[in-house]
């Protein structure tokens, strides 16, 4: 109940701590891929590993990257398909 | 005697790492265990004017690596506590003046003399980060609740993970409990929750470390100082006793209370 009302009495705008959180959460997602240099690349190798079982694929134009949007990071891939494997349980 | 040696780093400059080893040493030394603080800031040393031994020196680290001296005639005595002593850094020499191996020898040759070993890094990852954690059994990493800050503690607990040092321990320092009531400084929870890593302890915010270190004299010895109790906590968590992460929101609901009274008027 003091909870509920001190939320009402407290309208305050965004908390910076929440800012300096959400900014935080962001900019480790980075750090954290880049304090490895093997990071993407291992990434890949797997992703190329599992793709390769059921799709001919392009692998050196494989590409793997983590991009930054507004608030969010997205792991982005842009595999070139050269054909489909026949299926053999089909 | 079989000494444990823990290295205290943060990444950042300034967050508190020299007053962390200064007070968590003289604590445990209060505690009658032995205990060495090894200043391992070649070219800026601290260490020494913090604990006030500063016009006691004269060998340093390198003097020992170097052969220079005899590790026993670099280590002060420290007069206040039986069994604390300080081996100090060396101020005109560079980082490189001492190496990665001859840091786990020094580290270990004490081992045998001490229950604690600990060594206080200097900021930055270079070679000064990478002689220091090289002995180490134990990383105690020490962040404030800014985002600078935290974001180095991340790097830095990447980088002792990758150097063996599995489960560094965190020290939140100088945390305002008026500013995280009010929402404007990440909570212990927060950050905690960031660097997903275990919480050794939290320091509050204190003028009394201020005047402590004009004076040469740790905090843990002034009975008033808030920030002293806090280290003193950490030193008992240390040796493995169970002390509970202290509640800094006493008289939260008081407080509110009185904020709402207030603002409904």
């Amino acid at each position: 109940m003091l909870d509920i009302l001190s939320k009402i009495f407290n309208k305050d705008t965004v908390a910076s701590k929440d800012i300096a959180r959400e900014r935080l959460r962001l900019v480790l997602v980075h750090d954290r891929a880049s304090v490895s240099p093997e990071f993407l690349n291992a990434l890949k190798e797997d992703l190329i590993k599992v793709i390769k079982e059921y799709l001919d694929i392009d692998e050196d134009a494989l590409l793997v990257n983590l991009e930054n949007e507004e608030n969010s990071v997205a792991l982005v891939a842009n595999i070139p398909v050269r054909g489909f494997k026949r299926a053999v349980n089909a | 005697m079989k000494g444990k040696v823990i290295v205290i780093t943060s990444g950042k400059g300034g967050v508190g790492k020299t007053t962390t080893t200064a007070n968590i040493g003289s604590a445990l030394a209060m505690m009658n265990k032995k205990v060495v603080l090894i200043d391992t800031d070649i070219g800026l040393r601290n260490l020494d004017v913090v604990m006030g031994l500063e016009n006691r020196i004269v060998f340093d680290i390198v003097d020992v690596v170097n052969n220079n001296c005899k590790l026993k005639q670099a280590l002060i005595k420290d007069k206040r506590f039986e069994g604390l002593y300080l081996l100090p850094a060396a101020q005109t020499k560079d980082k490189t003046a001492v190496t990665p191996h001859q840091m786990k020898n020094l580290t270990n040759e004490l081992r045998g003399d001490f229950d604690f070993i600990l060594v206080d890094c200097p900021a930055g990852i270079e070679q000064g980060f990478k002689n220091a954690i090289a002995g180490a059994d134990d990383a105690i990493v020490v962040a404030t609740p800014e985002v600078s800050s935290v974001r180095d503690a991340d790097r830095i607990i990447g980088l002792l993970e990758a150097a063996g040092l599995n489960n560094p321990r965190l020290i939140i320092n100088r945390l305002r409990s008026k500013m995280v009531k009010r929402g404007d400084m990440m909570d212990i929870g927060d950050i905690i929750e960031i660097l997903s890593i275990d919480l050794l302890g939290v320091v509050p915010e204190d003028e009394a470390i201020v005047i402590s270190t004009n004076k040469g004299e740790p905090a843990v010895t002034d009975s008033n100082s808030r920030a002293g109790a806090a280290y003193k906590r950490i030193a008992r968590r240390i040796t493995g006793e169970n002390v509970p992460i202290e509640s800094l929101d006493e008289g939260n609901f008081m407080e509110r209370f009185r904020r709402m009274l207030k603002l409904a008027r």
